[in-house]
């Protein structure tokens, strides 16, 4: 069982009015904008379950938008997050999906644009709480929380990639907890997600990029 | 420094001549290894946004993002400072316990800063009674501030041992963990054991037994602002009988238990779903109508 902290209990802070619809869905956003390069020009969301019928009064919108523009779930810019997002020239939409059944039941589908017009599709889930996790990168489903530190390493499922990771690691000094492999297909494009019980040093980032099959890194900080 | 179920918690308090809320610090210090100075500091942020979250929408109400809540604390504050001065039911410590409850939950519902205590849901019953006590007693910023982790020591317990979602177990593993954690943290501010904390806790969870999670519209406003409201009351009734030494004979690791094992057997229309309850009263849906 992992560590329940007292401010597990009392917390999150956050702006309402739902833990799981106002908050997790902040904090799912939040982790999506975290897996592209900004700064990003479009954000589309497609809202299922719950999200998809109470998301109005709940203020998951502006708190999904909030969350793309790195707003924290206690940060009080959220409620002003429409206004906000057009002044940075991001153009944005909700879609609720009311038919799909199949999903968790607090479930968004969020597809990014950046200015380079690299696009990303990253569907999370409000597990409650305000505790969220991402659960698909693209076509390929990943578990992550964000709770750790952590590196996710896009990269060609080649030989030799976990080894440079774990090597580059190793030379931080760096204490893995947890280090998983998603990928599309063998040979296809992959994730690598590390996640360690210290902070990862920001400098990984430049020297995992060294390796020809690794396309992209992106460090995840609690 | 770590403990599962209250039977430990009780133990280490007795073996360490600690408070509640010391062991439960100590925990989170060693647990969650880091230091009293930073968790002080976040308990500290986490007090002042409570006492926030009461006062602003006194002072400044306003309409709930789903349209059923707005000015229900003013409107009570106003009154009790008002003709209610004489009239008062409540009194000071519980008729102010349950405006800044209600108080909470508004800025809540309108998109406003609060801490989850255990959820949003619950969120006024722990700053309600805390604030109330800290006017009338006039306790020490530090002195409340400490005292949250008694609260805390008891929703983990819930947490770790039962549930505090109320699509689990119902709204009384919201608003009924969220005034146990208030009756106990009541209890260790007046003074009293450990082991009387513990019982104002038990005494709580077996007075809010049973309670449903009926969200007119979905939307975390109505009854729950109304909930929080009762919450607070059972909170101070429970630990006034603990203080007074009136035994409670459940001890609350079973009545943790017991609240869980009730909470699994409400039907699922009457855990969040909306498809229940107040939720399905004629007037709810034709209010909610225009949420």
């Amino acid at each position: 069982m992992s560590f329940i902290s007292v401010f597990d209990v009392l917390g999150p802070n956050m702006i309402g009015p739902s833990s799981s619809h106002t908050a997790g869905a902040a904090r799912i956003a939040y982790l999506a904008q975290k897996m592209i390069a900004g700064p990003l020009v479009q954000v589309d969301f497609i809202l299922y379950g719950s999200f998809a019928r109470t998301y109005r009064g709940h203020g998951t919108d502006r708190a999904l938008l909030g969350g793309i523009m790195g707003f924290d779930t206690d940060d009080v810019r959220i409620r002003e997050s429409f206004a906000i997002a057009r002044e940075q020239g991001i153009a944005f939409s909700f879609t609720p999906d009311l038919k799909e059944n199949e999903v968790h039941p607090n479930t968004v589908d969020i597809h990014m644009m950046n200015k380079a017009g690299q696009e990303m599709r990253v569907r999370g889930e409000s597990l409650g709480g305000g505790k969220a996790r991402i659960c698909r990168i693209n076509q390929v489903e990943v578990d992550f929380t964000g709770e750790y530190s952590a590196a996710i390493v896009i990269h060609q499922d080649r030989p030799g990639v976990v080894a440079h990771i774990t090597s580059v690691l190793s030379r931080h000094g760096v204490n893995i907890a947890f280090m998983r492999l998603f990928r599309e297909g063998k040979g296809d494009i992959a994730y690598t997600i590390v996640e360690s019980d210290g902070r990862l040093p920001e400098a990984v980032a430049g020297e995992l990029r060294e390796n020809e099959n690794v396309h992209e890194v992106m460090i995840v900080q609690p | 420094m770590d403990f599962k179920n209250a039977r430990e918690l009780l133990e280490l308090c007795e073996k360490h001549k600690m408070r509640i809320s010391d062991v439960m610090r100590q925990r989170e210090i060693e647990e969650g290894e880091t230091t009293g100075e930073a968790c002080d500091a976040r308990m500290k942020k986490a007090y002042k946004i409570m006492g926030e979250s009461a006062r602003g929408s006194i002072e400044k109400p306003g309409k709930s993002m789903g349209g059923l809540l707005g000015g229900e604390a003013a409107r009570l504050y106003g009154w009790q400072q008002g003709e209610g001065q004489a009239r008062s039911l409540c009194g000071s410590v519980l008729g102010r316990a349950v405006t800044y409850a209600m108080a909470v939950l508004e800025t809540n519902a309108s998109m406003g800063l609060i801490v989850a205590a255990p959820t949003a849901g619950s969120s006024g019953i722990v700053p309600g009674v805390m604030l109330a006590m800290e006017e009338q007693f006039d306790f020490t910023e530090q002195e409340m501030v400490q005292t949250l982790y008694n609260a805390g020591a008891v929703g983990y317990l819930a947490m770790r041992n039962a549930t505090v979602a109320g699509a689990v177990g119902g709204c009384q593993a919201e608003v009924g963990v969220a005034s146990a954690m208030a009756a106990s943290a009541a209890v260790e501010l007046l003074g009293g054991s450990p082991k009387a904390c513990l019982d104002a806790a038990s005494t709580v969870l077996m007075n809010l037994l049973g309670l449903v999670c009926d969200p007119v519209g979905g939307l975390v406003e109505y009854p729950c602002q109304n909930r929080n409201a009762a919450g607070a009351a059972v909170a101070l009734a429970s630990a006034e009988m603990a203080l007074a030494g009136v035994p409670q004979l459940i001890p609350l690791d079973e009545m943790i238990a017991v609240m869980y094992n009730v909470g699994r057997r409400i039907p699922a229309e009457l855990r969040e779903t909306a498809l229940g309850g107040c939720a399905t009263a004629p007037s709810a849906c034709e209010a909610c109508g225009k949420c």
